[in-house]
């Protein structure tokens, strides 16, 4: 009888432990698949035939809202025909290598990350675009996200059309209490380790706060800011004293950093309630703290090193496939796209920000226009160290992003040492290298071959 | 005829709950297990465990699911046997309403629980807010520089989780003594506690034994509650299993997690059936 009641109770009690996964989301501005991600061409094109509409494939503003927005918002100004058609990462790369295989087909613009593209240009994929660049070039991109578009090379293979950052807001109070001398618009790390120290010794608790938890996009920081500040370089300097100088600054100002932070999933909660007074986070994970009050709020550049402002841009671009049926058309869209009022509606809707180095000519709400001003600050830093998305690691991402948080976890969370630590995961981080095939991104110097980690 | 259907009808009765427990326990768990010693090329090999072994998180991870065991484990089982003594006490008016509250929690996803509990425990939730209406300041709760708080908060929610599956276990063991036995006891004059002692607890040795295992066989899948309690500040071991098959994507390391789970299970059964005998006449009639 007992023995029944317990088998009973067993089964649903086992099957229910089984989907209670912690939310792994990536990056909102990642590839978010819409799930199903059919064709929406529709196929009933108005009778014409001869290549009228314009198939955009994207991975960006997947999600169903922002998709709906590109439908119903920012698509309707083109004067052609378009039709919008979200997929993911996968999904994405498999349809163009499909059709540019048979050499045509409907798909005539793409949307996506500078790692696709870049996937695709080694693919010899991507139309060079510079001939007709000069017809929108005095709307003033960003250099550096132009010379991410050349490849090194010669050619144009994508216009830049949205771009997402991590970078630092702080509760306008605390920026009352910046070490004497320190210019919060320009901080180096160390001004900032002092700004948390005065921190706690005013409030009585520890108030700076990293999004470190399960859902967190701490290892960008990591990745793109901490390590390439201090080192000018990832992967290669791995290992190098200055990395080990870099692991001892966080060492250190952990002490004053808030200790639910390795729970943290995105700063806007904590920020709001008070709990944090200073964070550094994905643009569209501040963005509701900053949109719910922006006068409460200061949003500045991440520190500088002393190699430099590491950062990290989340560039998507607008290519034309070699294959495509209607490059005309698609020229003319990605014009549409990237026109201040599409620009302008993808900001107010989704909060990607446009790829430009002046502001936009339109009423940006409050909590917007400080995010935006506080990326272009940061992007337009003549120290800047630009750290590129990790590329080329496909399935051992997860890996990679592991020898990170070991080491954080060894170094910073178990006080351990850190120069056995960097040498023992070094091993670990050539590894993964090596079973990825992975070449070298920016910041570290890019070449043919694996990364060879110091 | 009659005769032949009574034969046979039992097992045809187990058969589809024999069918469902190969299908979707033993089978995927040999399939684990020959995953667990697979090389990430294919072929035997026991790269998996070595890289388990050499985690930087599995020495933490083992004892902290094992630490949290031992605590969880013997605090759940003295709270259950009170609440199935009340919920069984005859005496006792409106005591099935007793039942459906304590089993309330077993309604509740693990994940929900978690969640439940962090509001409770996190800088800005319920126990610091309620401290400082009475002028007292709050306290990081959740914080991994702590372990000792923090888990105590993981035993604190996995308590008012998971109690009530011991004990409605408990409750139909003690349903199953019949009242003769506890009116004879009587007759003879023995007090609550000797009746208790010498008449219920051994007659509910089966039960006990059911519900100490499965607890502990749930108690090593727990992960949820650790995960949003504890976040990267503490780990067990079914969250690394987790964390190997879905964010480092290596499915042979994820299952060397789970086939020492699975064997760790065995042993914990393997204790309770040493230390939890039950005699011939103690199986419930």
């Amino acid at each position: 009888m007992a023995a029944g009641a317990g088998a009973l109770l067993a089964g649903p009690l086992l099957a229910a432990c089984d989907d209670e996964g912690e939310q792994s989301s990536a990056s909102s501005s990642a590839s978010a698949s819409s799930g199903g991600g059919g064709t929406a061409t529709g196929g009933g094109g108005a009778g014409g035939g001869g290549g009228g509409q314009v198939v955009f494939l994207s991975t960006q503003l997947a999600p169903a809202a922002e998709a709906a927005t590109v439908r119903n918002q920012i698509l309707p100004g083109y004067s052609g025909s378009a039709s919008f058609v979200p997929t993911d990462e996968t999904g994405f790369l498999t349809r163009v290598r499909a059709q540019a295989q048979t050499g045509s087909g409907s798909i005539s613009l793409l949307g996506a990350l500078h790692g696709s593209m870049s996937t695709l240009r080694a693919e010899d994929a991507l139309m060079d675009l510079s001939d007709r660049f000069s017809e929108i070039e005095q709307r003033g991109y960003i250099e550096n996200y132009l010379q991410l578009a050349r490849f090194d090379g010669q050619g144009l293979f994508y216009i830049p059309w949205l771009q997402a950052t991590y970078l630092m807001a702080a509760r306008r109070d605390a920026v009352e209490h910046l070490p004497s001398g320190a210019d919060v618009n320009a901080l180096t790390y160390e001004q900032l380790t002092a700004w948390a120290q005065r921190l706690v010794e005013v409030n009585g608790e520890r108030v700076v706060g990293f999004p470190a938890g399960g859902n967190g996009l701490f290892h960008r920081f990591l990745q793109g800011y901490l390590l390439p500040s201090f080192t000018g370089a990832l992967n290669t300097e791995f290992a190098s004293d200055e990395a080990v100088a870099a692991w001892d600054w966080l060492a250190r100002t952990w002490d004053s950093v808030h200790a639910e932070s390795v729970l943290y999933g995105f700063m806007q909660e904590p920020l709001r309630l008070g709990e944090v007074q200073v964070a550094w986070d994905h643009t569209a994970r501040l963005k509701e703290a900053l949109q719910a009050t922006p006068e409460e709020y200061v949003v500045f550049p991440s520190p500088t090193g002393p190699e430099g402002l590491g950062f990290m841009p989340v560039v998507a671009g607008l290519g034309i496939p070699k294959s495509a049926s209607n490059p005309d058309g698609a020229w003319e869209l990605i014009k549409h796209l990237t026109s201040q009022q599409a620009l302008a509606t993808t900001l107010q809707e989704t909060g990607f920000l446009p790829p430009l180095s002046q502001e936009l000519d339109v009423n940006l709400d409050p909590g917007l226009a400080k995010l935006t001003g506080g990326v272009a600050r940061q992007t337009s830093s003549n120290n800047a160290v630009l750290s590129l998305l990790p590329t080329g690691l496909g399935s051992f991402e997860g890996l990679y992003t592991k020898v990170f948080y070991d080491i954080f976890r060894r170094t910073v969370l178990e006080k351990g040492d850190i120069r056995a630590a960097l040498d023992v995961e070094a091993g670990q981080l050539q590894a993964v290298l090596q079973q990825a095939g992975a070449s070298c991104w920016q910041p570290d110097p890019t070449g043919q071959g694996v990364c060879q980690v110091s | 005829m009659r005769g032949a259907r009574s034969k046979w009808a039992p097992y045809a009765l187990l058969v589809p709950s024999l069918l469902w427990l190969l299908l979707f326990f033993a089978y995927p768990m040999v399939q684990a297990f020959q995953l667990a010693f697979q090389g990430f090329g294919g072929g035997w090999s026991l790269e998996p465990v070595r890289t388990m072994l050499s985690d930087a998180l599995f020495v933490e991870a083992l004892l902290t699911t094992l630490g949290l065991l031992a605590l969880i484990i013997p605090l759940q089982f003295v709270l259950a046997m009170a609440m199935a003594m009340v919920v069984n006490d005859k005496a006792l008016r409106g005591r099935t309403i007793w039942l459906y509250i304590y089993a309330l929690p077993l309604a509740i996803s693990e994940l929900a629980a978690g969640l439940v509990w962090f509001s409770i425990f996190t800088d800005n939730g319920w126990l610091n807010s309620f401290l400082n209406a009475f002028g007292v300041d709050g306290v990081v709760w959740l914080d991994y520089e702590k372990p000792f708080v923090l888990v105590l908060a993981l035993v604190l929610a996995e308590a008012w989780r998971a109690t009530a599956i011991i004990m409605v276990i408990l409750v139909a063991g003690l349903q199953s003594i019949p009242d003769d036995l506890i009116e004879a006891a009587d007759v003879y004059g023995a007090g609550w506690w000797q009746r208790f002692r010498h008449v219920t607890l051994p007659l509910l040795r089966p039960s006990i034994r059911v519900a100490l295992i499965l607890r502990t066989v749930l108690a090593f899948q727990v992960f949820a509650i650790v995960i949003t309690l504890a976040g990267r500040g503490l780990t067990v071991l079914s969250a690394e299993s987790y964390r190997w098959y879905a964010v480092y994507q290596e499915e042979n390391v994820a299952a060397a997690y789970a086939a020492l789970i699975l064997v760790l299970s065995l042993v914990a059964a393997g204790f309770f059936f040493a230390i939890v005998p039950v005699k011939e006449e103690q199986q419930p009639q």
